[in-house]
């Protein structure tokens, strides 16, 4: 027998023994639904969080405007209200039970929020301040807008982020910034662990471990004019296709009707919220053709729709392909203490002064409604409807619970990544009460990894990554954005799939093992790719208008052949669908007008 | 009249280089040429560069609209955020870019901030209360006091106060402009039970008594905060605390 070289001795084919780490718990990503949980899960067990960029640099801290509660602290509200807006703004695709835990739970998260130390505005007696948001009302619908987004200013995604940033330090967590996640290390429905590559020093790692956790984000950047970071490339739900998973719903992505033109950055709904207009060329307040109603705080769909007929049909500003932004009559005071980040945003960005200029905006792609299928318990489902991936979680804008259903209203995103991340840190912990043993880790954890990495680096082709990506998200933009069409969406198909050959030949500059930011862009490329064949496959397939898939050939919602949840997976090198019911319990679907 | 807001202008980036795995051409400043328009940030300009000219040229970026503080870096030798820096208003047609200034290399725009990070948790950087919240509601924060915590909780910890700072050049221990901020945030908060504690890593000769009052951080700082008030505000608590 051959004597055995401890050198050799490897848990993992081709993973030196000093990068094999182990934890209870291992989150990937670092906003607010990954950090929820690492501070839930750390309180009693071991919690790692893996994430490409450094935990407060996670695009959660972009988020402005605030976050959804019926406290009440400035008048009354119920949770069932809250419960009504948020089913109608998702155009009934909703599920009632997960839209039900949400809206229920809501009030304890922003509580825990200002108990962990977040910095929220307060009202006159010293209580969370709320303001008015597009879609929130008062009485089922039947009263005017609500106060109901709990806020700080309007950095309120950055206050909560660094809140729970802070908490994860005070309990203990261990971050490893500035790793990839390359891979889900899952057989037989059982998930154990992760693979990832260093971007500091170069290298593979595999983080083994009892539970893993998606937090990883959206996928808006698969557009040309998008609000979301460059970081936010749809790598969680890559993985999970790769690993077998479908994805629910991923033809509904929302377009924020106010982006900063051109540069497509997020002016938050709480310019609004606060009172300002939106006008055409005319200098009319067009939305009044639209939602006569609830005018410029109707849901973001509605007013994304407005903007583009007005531009389309020629009344955008000076007949150019933007609208503007009217904060002027609100005064400078209120502009300084309730959206002081707007007008720093507005002169950096577009050297316009709100206080005495309207702000030039366009519909930019802003969240993902779509992603990994869970359970309400944020346990991921292997088909997508019923069988669980043991040991597998995701919560936020990665996953699809599907509380947003095809439109998410403002102010529920950071509550329900909050909300759903406390829910995955609760359900993780009470799979680990259960004492399950660390799962095997196959010998050949990292092999599909290595062989990714060895091919970027080794490519000898002729095309290059960011020529690739600048066709995707012009393509998408042009054909996938706020209105669509079958003619448009079967071309684009054909595009993607053009691109996918492409990416095939790509080659790379940077040879390097260290901070080696052209490999990540290639990377990221081929996750952004996937998802965005899933995408268009699925919105070419849903032939109706819902929400935020707006089709002009089919411009009517079809409840009879369309009221179900896609499940979208790849098969035989193709897309194939599954679908399942929508979750009805207290709102029957009606029409839906504002 | 010719349409201004499309016209472009040819600018020349020099970029200071850094390759860990380069031998000879270890450092080096490389120049780059690029049409540059109207509403075009310096960030905009490098992942320009990078997509098409130079894939290798690595600095770090997320959010592009100010807000995740992962591109401060020193342009025309001022510390600024190159996603929120318009290139045509620095009137140059000459721009240098080079990495923060005292922190470690990693590779070219890249550089360590571990010791940053450190420097900020020695202060404890979270709220400390000694009794539980409400079960069932807020604690209550009146806004004045809430206006305490404006211009110390927007940081952004881009790292450009620490990096422009003399006294953190002179000491590698000196815990910086950022950690004071960051304290002062806390115990400011009406809500916070234990200032001293936030305090004990701040009376040591790394600490409080070595800002000499330059200014550096207040101009440097992207998000107009003022470390510098933060630092003498701390003083008198640390004095208070003292004297009982």
């Amino acid at each position: 027998m051959t004597p055995i070289d401890p050198e050799t001795i490897h848990d993992v084919e081709g993973v030196p023994l000093h990068s094999v780490h182990r934890h209870d718990v291992v989150v990937v990503g670092a906003g607010l639904a990954a950090m929820r949980a690492a501070v839930e899960a750390a309180k009693d067990y071991d919690v790692a969080v893996v994430s490409k960029v450094f935990p407060t640099r996670s695009h959660s801290g972009a988020a402005q405007g605030g976050i959804a509660a019926s406290l009440a602290n400035e008048e009354e509200d119920h949770w069932e209200w809250h419960m009504f807006d948020t089913v109608k703004g998702s155009d009934y695709l909703g599920d009632q039970d997960g839209i039900e835990i949400l809206v229920r739970e809501a009030p304890v998260v922003v509580r825990e929020f200002e108990h962990m130390g977040a910095p929220f505005s307060r009202t006159p007696d010293g209580r969370i301040a709320q303001r008015l948001f597009g879609g929130h009302t008062k009485n089922f619908g039947k009263g005017g807008p609500i106060l109901r987004a709990c806020y700080a200013a309007d950095r309120t995604g950055h206050a909560l982020l660094h809140t729970l940033y802070e908490n994860c330090v005070k309990e203990g967590v261990r971050f490893y910034p500035e790793f990839y996640v390359l891979g889900l290390i899952v057989r037989d429905d059982v998930c154990s662990g992760v693979v990832a590559w260093d971007v500091v020093n170069g290298g593979v790692h595999v983080f083994h471990a009892k539970a893993v956790m998606f937090g990883t984000g959206g996928h808006a950047r698969i557009f040309r004019i998008a609000s979301i970071s460059l970081s936010s490339t749809g790598d969680g739900p890559a993985m999970a296709l790769r690993a077998g998973i479908p994805l629910e719903d991923m033809e509904f992505l929302q377009f924020h009707p106010t982006g900063l033109y051109i540069h497509g950055i997020l002016v938050s709904e709480a310019a609004r919220g606060e009172g300002g207009y939106l006008v055409n060329d005319a200098g009319e307040r067009f939305m009044k053709k639209y939602a006569p109603d609830k005018m410029e705080l109707a849901p973001r769909d509605v007013v994304s729709r407005a903007m583009q007929r007005e531009i389309d049909e020629g009344r955008g500003i000076g007949g150019k392909d933007f609208i503007h932004l009217d904060l002027r009559h609100l005064g400078k005071d209120k502009i300084m203490t309730q959206l002081p980040q707007i007008h720093e945003l507005a002169w950096k960005f577009m050297h316009v002064d709100c206080v005495t200029n309207p702000i030039p905006i366009q519909p930019t792609a802003h969240y993902s409604m779509g992603g990994i299928p869970t359970d309400n318990d944020c346990q991921v489902l292997a088909d997508g409807k019923a069988k669980k991936v043991a040991g597998f979680y995701a919560a936020g804008e990665c996953a699809c619970v599907s509380v947003h259903g095809a439109n998410r209203l403002g102010t529920n995103s950071l509550l329900e990544a909050s909300l759903f991340g406390r829910r995955a840190g609760k359900s993780i912990v009470r799979f680990l009460r259960t004492e399950p043993a660390l799962p095997d880790l196959p010998a050949d954890a990292a092999k599909e990894a290595i062989e990714e990495i060895d091919g970027i680096l080794s490519a000898t082709g002729s095309e290059k990554t960011g020529a690739i990506r600048a066709e995707m998200q012009q393509q998408m933009t042009a054909n996938c954005a706020v209105y669509r069409n079958g003619c448009n969406l079967e071309q684009l198909r054909a595009e993607v799939a053009s691109l996918r050959e492409r990416y095939g030949r790509i080659r790379i500059d940077d040879k390097g093992k260290t901070f080696n930011m052209d490999l990540i862009d290639a990377l990221e490329l081929g996750r952004m790719l996937d998802v965005t064949e899933i995408m268009v496959a699925s919105a070419l397939n849903r032939t109706e208008s819902r929400g935020g898939h707006s089709r002009t050939d089919f411009p009517k919602r079809d409840d009879a052949n369309w009221l179900k949840h896609t499940l979208a997976h790849r098969k035989n090198g193709a897309v194939a669908f599954d679908y399942k019911p929508v979750v009805i319990t207290r709102f029957q679907p009606q029409e839906r007008k504002y | 009249m010719a349409n201004h807001d499309t016209e472009k202008k040819l600018i020349t980036f020099r970029v200071k280089r850094f390759d860990p795995d380069g031998g000879e051409r270890k450092r080096y400043t490389q120049e780059y040429k690029i049409e540059v328009m109207k509403g075009q940030s310096v960030l905009d300009c490098l992942n320009e560069i990078r997509w098409k000219q130079d894939g290798s040229l690595t600095f770090r970026r997320s959010c592009k609209s100010g807000i995740c503080g992962s591109c401060a870096m020193t342009i025309n030798g001022v510390n600024r955020l190159a996603c929120e820096t318009q290139v045509l208003a620095l009137g140059s047609s000459t721009i240098t870019v080079e990495p923060l200034k005292g922190f470690a290399v990693i590779k070219d725009l890249a550089v360590d901030i571990d010791p940053m990070v450190e420097k900020l948790l020695a202060v404890k950087p979270y709220l400390i209360t000694k009794t539980p919240p409400p079960s069932d509601a807020e604690r209550i924060q009146s806004p004045a006091e809430r206006a305490r915590l404006d211009g110390l909780y927007e940081c952004i910890l881009c790292g450009a106060c620490t990096s422009s700072c003399p006294s953190f050049w002179a000491d590698e221990r000196y815990l910086g402009p950022h950690a004071f901020l960051k304290a002062y945030r806390f115990i400011a908060d009406s809500r916070d039970d234990a200032p001293g504690e936030h305090l004990d890593a701040l009376d040591d000769k790394h600490g409080l008594w070595r800002c000499h009052t330059i200014f550096n951080c207040v101009e440097a700082c992207p998000k107009s905060l003022n470390p510098t008030k933060a630092i003498e505000a701390l003083r008198r608590e640390l004095v208070k605390e003292k004297i009982g």
